[in-house]
Order: C-alpha cells, then structure tokens, then sequence
C-alpha cells in the first residue's frame, strides 16, 4: 500500500512537477525554474490539438472494434461451446499475447505491403491494401489488444445466469432481442472494463504507429520524441498529462457503471 | 448439456463461424511469423522465394537471445513475488475496511495499468533519475513493472474474499488458531488458486512489456523485447526474431494450461473474474 | 561544421597556450556542452589541459567500452560476428562492452569516468573535449594509424591545433536511393525528393528524425542562396521556417517515414517506397533493383572517432582497444556489419565483398568532402554568425513534430 503510494503517486506527481519546470536549451540540463510555459505551447500550438484529437479518435475507434469482434467471440465460448471446447478457446486466446508485441506489429507491416498477403487476396477482387497510415495503425492496435477486450467480456458474459436466457425466450424475446435487451446490458460493465485497457493502451502507444503509421503519429510519439532525443523532459511530461487527463476522465466515467470492479 | 441450448441454433451457428473468422484474423499474422522464420529471404519478401533452417540454427545458438531470455524471466518473476506479496497484504487489508479509502485504494491500484504504459515508463524515469538521483539497473525494471503487476494479483484475490466471506477464518480464530497458523492453514489454502492465476497474468504481463521497460531500463540491461526491438534493427537479425517469437508463442500454452488445470474454473481462473 | 573558417582560427589562436601552459585558453570552461560556438566568443577553442599518454605500460587485464551497437560486437548476437573476443585473446584485457542509444546518454556516461573508450559521433566528440572528458591521443603509440586516411585526420570534430583527440573509425553518408525501374531518369538532385517528389506522390520515404531537417537545409542552401543558409547545422528562425515549408510540401508525397534499417529494406522491396534518402548498407541489401547516389547538392552524413577518457582507469588497454579497432582486420568486420567506410583503407582488401570499399567510396577523399556531418544545432550558430540566434535541436524536434502533422 505504501508503496504504490510512495513509489508510483510520487514518481507521477514528480512528473507533473517536472513539467512546470524548463530545460536550459544550451546545456540540456533542467532548470527549476516554475513556468507553465510548456503548457502554454501545448494548448497554443495547433498540431498538438490536431494530434490529441487524432490520438483520441484513434483510441475509440479501437475500442469500438475490439468491442464488436470481442463480442461474439465471448458469447460463443461462454454460452455455446463445451466445457472442453471453451478451454481451448481460451488458450487459443491468451497464446498470442506471448507472442512479442514487435513481431506481431511487423507482422501486420508484411501482411499489409503492397505486395504482401492481403494484397495478394484482395487483388483477384480489384481490391488493395489499406497501405500504412491510419487505418493501418488502427488495424494493428485493434488486433493487438484483442486479447484484452476478449477475456473480461467472455468472463462477464460467464456470470449471465442462463435462466435469463430461458425467461428472456418464455416471454416471447427472440435471439436477436434476448441479446440486445438482456446480454448486452448484463456484459456492459466487464465491455467497459475490456475498453480501460484497449482505450489506455492505444492512446499511450507509439511504436505500432512508427512500424504501421506511415507519416502519421500519435500522443505518444510526441512524449518519446522529447524525452529521448530532444532530452527535454519538461515538455514530454507536460504532453504526458493529456493522456493522464483523458484517462482519469475515463475511469471517472467508468466507475459510474461499476466496471472497475470487473477489471 | 441442456444449458448448452439456451440459444438458438441459428444464432450458434453464427456465432461459431463469427468465432472461427476471428481466430483466423488472429492467427494468420502469427502464421506469417512461423512461415517468415524459414523464409530465406532476409527482409521478408513475400511470397517467399525458398526455405531455410538457417535461422533457427542462428537462433539456437544466439548468446544474446537466451540472455535477454534469461533476463526477462528473472525480472517477470521478481516483479511477480513482489505483486503476489503486495497485491494479497492490499487484498487482505481492504478487506475489512468499507467506504472511505476503499475505492481511492481500489483506483490507484488500477491507475498503473489504466493510464498508458508511456505515461508510467516517464514517470519512473523521471521519478528514478532526476528526483532520486538513481542509475537504472534490473532493479528499477522489477520495480515498475511490479507496481502495474500488482493490479492482478489484486483483484484475483479480492474477488475470492469477496466470494468466499470470512466465515471459514472466523471458525479458525474461534478454536483457537492464531492469526498466523489461521493465514497458513485457512487463508491461504483459501487463495491459492486466485494467486496462481494473479501470478500468471502478472509473469506475462512482465513479460512481454516494451514501453515501461525502455523508460526503465539501463542500456546494459536487455529484456527479452528490448533484445527483439534492437534485432529488428540490425542487419539479418530480423529473421532470428522471428524464430524466437515463434517459439514463445508455441511454448506460452504449456503454463496457460497448467494455470487453467489447477485454477478449475477457466473463466475466474484467467481473468480475475469474480 | 567542418568549414567554419572563424572556429578554426580560433583554435589556431589558442595553440600556443595549449602547448605551454593550457591555462590562458583552457581555464573557462565549466561546462561540458560548449560545442564549438562556446570556443568562439571566449575568443579561443576551451580544451582543458588533460594529460596525453607518452608511453605505453603494462596492460591492465581489462578494458571498458563504449560503443554505438555495432561497433563492439562479442559474438553474443550472433556467433561469427565477433571482434571482441580475438582482442581479447591477442592483448589479454578484457573487454567490458556497454552500448549507448543516443550521443547524450555517451557524454552522460563518460562523465563518470568509468569508461576507458568511447565511438564518438561529430556531435559528441567536441563537448567531449571542451568538457576535458576525453584526453589528446598519442598516435605515436598506434600501429595503424599511420594506414588511416589523410582526409579523416586533422578534421575539426577530432582534434584541437593539429593535436588528434582520437582515431578516426569509418564514416557514411545519407544517399538518394530510388527502384531503377520506377524512377526515370536517374536522379541527380535532392530535388527529386523536394521540389519533384509528387512525380512519385505516395512513394517518397523520408529519415525519420528531426535531423532531416539539415536534409532540406543543404537542399535549400544549394539551391535558393538567398535563404541565406551556410550551414545546415546553423539555421536561424527564418531560415528553419524556410526548411519546415519545404518539408511539410514534401509530407504530401511521402508514404512513411523511415527509422530503422528494416523498414526501409522492406518498403523498398515491396514497393511501397521508390525513391527517398537511405544508408549505402540498405541499398546493398536490397540489391540490384535500386541505386544510391551523391546527389549533386552533397550530403548529410556521419563520421565516428575511438576517444580515450582524460580519467581512463585502463589507459593501457584503452590503446590496445583502439589500436586494435583501427587495424585492417577488425576495421574490415566493422565496416562490412555495420556498413559504413572504413577509416583504414587497409581494411579493403580483407572484406569479404571485394568490391566494399569502391562501393562505400572509403578511399575518395573528393566524395567525403560532400558530406556535411551530422552534429547537433545549438543557438549559437555554427556558421560563426553573431549577430543572431540560432535554432537548437529542442526547436527541430517541435518544428519536426509540426511537419509531420
């Protein structure tokens, strides 16, 4: 207890500090000299808004996937497949997560090259691959964090008593009503609890985005660009605590639905 | 299997070939990395133009790959035994305690692995280096990484107590047990399970992190994806990446499936699920 | 920054004081990232009186170095690249090696004083000097060195006044790569990439680093004067606005920009890029599909030189190290891995590509004088300007974060 306290508030605390602080341009060391001279720029200067926005979208649109394949995959293993059956498709599940994330995001570089995989199945059909940029990011941020969504929705789906399904049947609900009326509601909470990590992992990432992005980039481009190879720190933190904001705003509204308790 | 039937047979059949096209989706790019470690192209060019077993002799017996191997897991099971310890006493001590405090706990418990991975990696640095004044090594790794670990040792645990009430531990101090002997004998035969499982997720969770790692991290100290990152970028490196992740991937079912044997229930066992 | 007139007489005033006392000229310093513009206006180049080895003793057993990955490989990557260990055979020091990502985490780390020898990049070596963290070599005491090219010796980003603060290791520059196929005629010019990348619109690819910019500032510099550019290095605002605009043109046309080795071999290889700045070692992977040239304008480019720390614990084997690093042998494994031009064209005739050097031009002194080294900006101009402030890598780095949008 304490040490999350000691060790994780303070280390983030200090970041906020650090961010009111200035780096001396000449010998790169930091001034602590209060300012909010970094904020000033984040918010005046345009690109940043264009790239919290881009980030943001990004981050949803993600989630929102994740959230519409997750779905029926979790269904099906919870309510259809056999006890046996649904120990495999766990498996079958959690394995990719062991599979590096670099090489998984490489991979998603190949299959979408010009002449890689997808083009090659999509081209009989007069059809191309998406390229790298956006899209391309999403896809890849969408399947990297699959796992994720899948795993508290299948969980939450598991809890769904079936005798639900049954009254849901009685009076009269089809299959397509029982899962809108009844499922949907039940699995919301372990949905948002899923979208937590989808959401915060791709609005903090920056790697995917170099190896899929094409020329774009994201929030976590900026933070990495300045704290590694600008060196200046005081910046990168003050662009670090959008995300912080965001994702506070999130859990906030996450609470609200109960979902921090099926995380 | 009647409660197998609770939907209908149109919606099943749906739903299995929904399941089925998503497996495909995930498990074609992992094909590519299988099919791309014996491609002899070293870039990858696709369709590959031959075959080789070239790699996977260079993986064998590349130092560096089991080193960074060596390494990671160290780290995954350092930060492990500290989230085991931490997120229990958290679990254990939340237990009793109602209202106030609860749910502050409960949120900065979540905040490490709620707020993205870049944010946490900056803030350790920034916290190590320039407000503590402390050269990165392994332990500064550990230690990051344990505090995001933490969340899921946390939750397994909290979501058991809550199940299972107090009741079996009462009876154990009512004949006399001490608080000790009660955790030994009561509580933690109690919790086992719910601590594998935390412990899983948490050893993978370590395991496969890039971003903490790099704020984290000494340039002396290479992690298992700090190695893959650097490899990618060098020349001919690629395809030994390859062969490594190929191996993981294939190896990564052996503990899955123990955990899920000795946990019972798949679902609770595996996500922290309550 | 290898032409900056004023630097050099400045150091050339100081030379007298180096020799007798080091104290009239060397005393100011106080900090370590002075660069060269600091020497300037304190009206002479601040190398602090640090001690040169006169003779050589007996080796220490061991030896602690710091190197770019690369440079020092042990066998641990991969089994037959190895350099490391026939050293330490054939000297007896063990060699400590500790890789460095970026040129401050290098200066942080030499600093301590722990490390006996370090590669140092152009924009490292000379704050490495004006700190006194790295001592003048004694090339008397290096077998090779007299095999290492002429038109590496001397240069202003390795020595002070004719005294050499290290030994040259290999070089490159950043080419104009394009597929043969696809782009007709041949390009000449970083125009190709500037004023004509929509003839290749989606399929331009571009370094992604805020020292691009120095890509457009030559680009510029060459070609509109009345920029007023005289160094790519040494932009002030105007002039930094000139390169973003033409950067940000560029942005329409590229299709990703590039970081690491294999990305830019992949996108080459399947097309997704056709045309766009590259490493001779990529364009030597991709192979006969492509060519890279030194476009008319010149280039941008590294040089690296073996430094020895002022506080070097193992002062011996540190000589050992870089005497070794610069023999034809170990320059010939260097060079052909990492893929750059070896400092001791010696090397040539051991590499197991026969025609190595002629492709990385290693012994064209003419072809080496195009290459403008990669150093980092600072706001005291490196052109030797006064009269104004210069953008520093902190601005590159928002002005390259604005450019890609």
């Amino acid at each position: 207890m304490l040490w999350l306290g000691v060790a994780y508030l303070g280390a983030l605390a200090a970041l906020l500090i650090t961010s009111l602080w200035t780096q001396d341009d000449f010998t790169g060391t930091i001034q602590r000299a209060w300012t909010l001279e970094n904020f000033r720029t984040l918010f005046t200067v345009e690109v940043y808004r264009t790239i919290t926005v881009r980030t943001i979208a990004i981050a949803a649109l993600v989630t929102v996937v994740d959230v519409v394949l997750a779905f029926p995959i979790a269904l099906y293993m919870a309510k259809v497949a056999s006890p046996r059956l649904q120990r495999l498709l766990v498996i079958a599940v959690l394995m990719p997560l062991w599979a590096s994330y670099l090489v998984k995001a490489y991979a998603w570089r190949g299959m979408l090259s010009a002449d890689g995989p997808i083009a090659w199945i999509a081209s009989p059909f007069g059809l191309g691959t998406p390229g790298y940029g956006l899209v391309a990011t999403t896809i890849t941020l969408a399947y990297l964090w699959l796992p994720y969504m899948i795993l508290p929705v299948y969980a939450g789906l598991e809890r769904v008593p079936d005798s639900l399904f049954e009254a849901s049947a009685d009076l009269g609900g089809g299959a397509w009503t029982t899962i809108r009326r009844v499922v949907v509601p039940m699995a919301f909470p372990a949905i948002v609890a899923g979208s937590i990590f989808t959401f915060s992992l791709s609005m903090g990432d920056y790697i995917a985005v170099k190896i899929v992005g094409g020329t774009g980039q994201l929030l976590g481009n900026v933070v990495y660009d300045n704290s590694s190879t600008a060196n200046n720190l005081p910046f990168a933190a003050a662009v670090a605590t959008v995300p912080i904001v965001v994702m506070l705003g999130y859990l906030a509204a996450a609470r609200r639905t109960g979902a921090l308790e099926n995380l | 299997m009647s409660q197998r039937m609770i939907l209908s047979a149109g919606l099943r059949r749906s739903l299995a070939a929904t399941t089925l096209v998503v497996l495909v989706v995930i498990y074609v790019p992992l094909a590519l990395v299988l099919v791309n470690s014996f491609n002899a192209d070293n870039t990858f060019g696709w369709p590959p133009e031959s075959l080789t077993l070239r790699w996977w002799k260079l993986a064998w017996h590349s130092q560096g790959a089991r080193d960074a191997l060596w390494t990671s897991i160290q780290v995954a099971l350092a930060a492990t035994a500290i989230a085991l310890v931490l997120g229990t006493l958290a679990a254990m001590g939340l237990r009793r305690t109602r209202f106030f405090g609860r749910n502050v706990v409960s949120l900065l418990i979540i905040l490490p692995i709620a707020l993205p991975g870049i944010v946490t990696g900056l803030a350790f640095q920034n916290g190590f280096r320039t407000i503590l004044g402390i050269q990165l090594s392994l332990w500064t790794i550990v230690i990051a990484h344990a505090t995001f670990c933490i969340v899921t040792v946390f939750n397994n645990v909290q979501a058991r107590f809550q199940r299972l009430g107090g009741s079996l531990e009462q009876a154990s101090m009512d004949l006399g047990a001490g608080r000790w002997t009660t955790f030994r004998l009561v509580t933690f035969p109690m919790l086992r399970s719910a601590l594998l499982a935390g412990a899983l997720l948490s050893f993978g969770l370590s395991f496969d992190e890039i971003v903490v790692t790099t704020f984290t991290a000494s340039s002396h100290d290479q992690t298992l994806p700090i190695w893959i990152f650097q490899n990618l970028f060098r020349p001919n490196q690629a395809p030994v990446v390859n062969v490594v992740a190929a191996v993981l991937v294939v190896a990564s079912a052996v503990p899955i499936y123990l955990a899920q044997r000795l946990s019972g229930s798949t679902a609770e066992g595996l996500t922290g699920a309550r | 920054m290898r032409r900056i007139p004023t630097k050099r007489l400045a150091a050339i005033a100081c030379a007298g004081a180096l020799a007798l006392a080091a104290t009239a000229c060397g005393t100011s310093s106080g900090d370590g990232d002075g660069g060269p513009k600091a020497g300037e206006e304190q009206g002479g180049f601040t190398a602090p009186d640090v001690p040169m080895l006169d003779k050589l003793g007996d080796m220490e057993g061991q030896v602690n170095i710091l190197a770019w990955p690369g440079y020092a490989e042990d066998g641990s990557t991969d089994k037959s690249v190895d350099w490391v260990t026939p050293f330490e055979k054939e000297t007896g020091c063990q060699a400590n090696v500790k890789y460095f990502a970026t040129s401050d985490e290098a200066i942080q780390l030499m600093k301590s004083g722990e490390y006996d020898v370090v590669s140092a990049s152009g924009d490292a070596s000379l704050r490495l000097i004006a700190s006194g963290d790295a001592a003048p070599v004694n090339t008397d005491l290096l077998t090779n060195y007299g095999d290492i090219e002429d038109f590496l010796k001397d240069r202003d980003w390795n020595s002070v006044d004719g005294q050499m603060y290290g030994v040259p290791h290999g070089w490159g520059a950043n080419l104009l790569m394009y597929t043969k196929d696809v782009v007709k005629p041949a390009p000449t010019s970083w125009g190709a990439v500037f004023d004509d990348a929509s003839k290749y619109a989606g399929k331009v690819t571009a370094y992604d680093s805020p020292i691009y910019i120095a890509d457009a500032a030559l680009y510029l510099m060459k070609t509109q004067p009345d920029v007023g550019i005289e160094n790519p290095y040494a932009l002030d605002k105007d002039q930094l606005a000139a390169a973003v605009d033409l950067l940000k043109k560029q942005k329409a046309n590229v299709s990703e920009y590039w970081s690491d080795y294999l990305k830019e071999v992949a996108a080459f290889k399947s097309g997704d890029s056709v045309i766009g700045t590259t490493w001779q070692v990529i364009a030597s992977t991709i192979g006969d599909s492509v060519d890279a040239v030194l476009p008319e304008e010149g280039s941008t480019g590294w040089s690296d030189t073996w430094m020895i720390g002022a506080k070097a614990p193992n002062p011996n084997c540190g000589y050992a190290w870089m005497d070794y690093i610069t023999s034809p042998k170990a320059q010939a494994a260097v060079a052909e891995y990492f893929g750059e031009a070896p400092a001791n064209t010696k090397a040539c005739g051991l590499t197991s590509d026969a025609s190595f050097c002629e492709t990385y031009h290693a012994t064209d002194a003419d072809y080496a004088d195009q290459i403008w080294y990669w150093t980092t900006p600072i706001s005291q101009c490196l052109d030797g300007r006064t009269d104004t402030e210069c953008t520093d890598y902190g601005d590159w780095t928002t002005a390259w974060t604005e450019i890609k949008g």
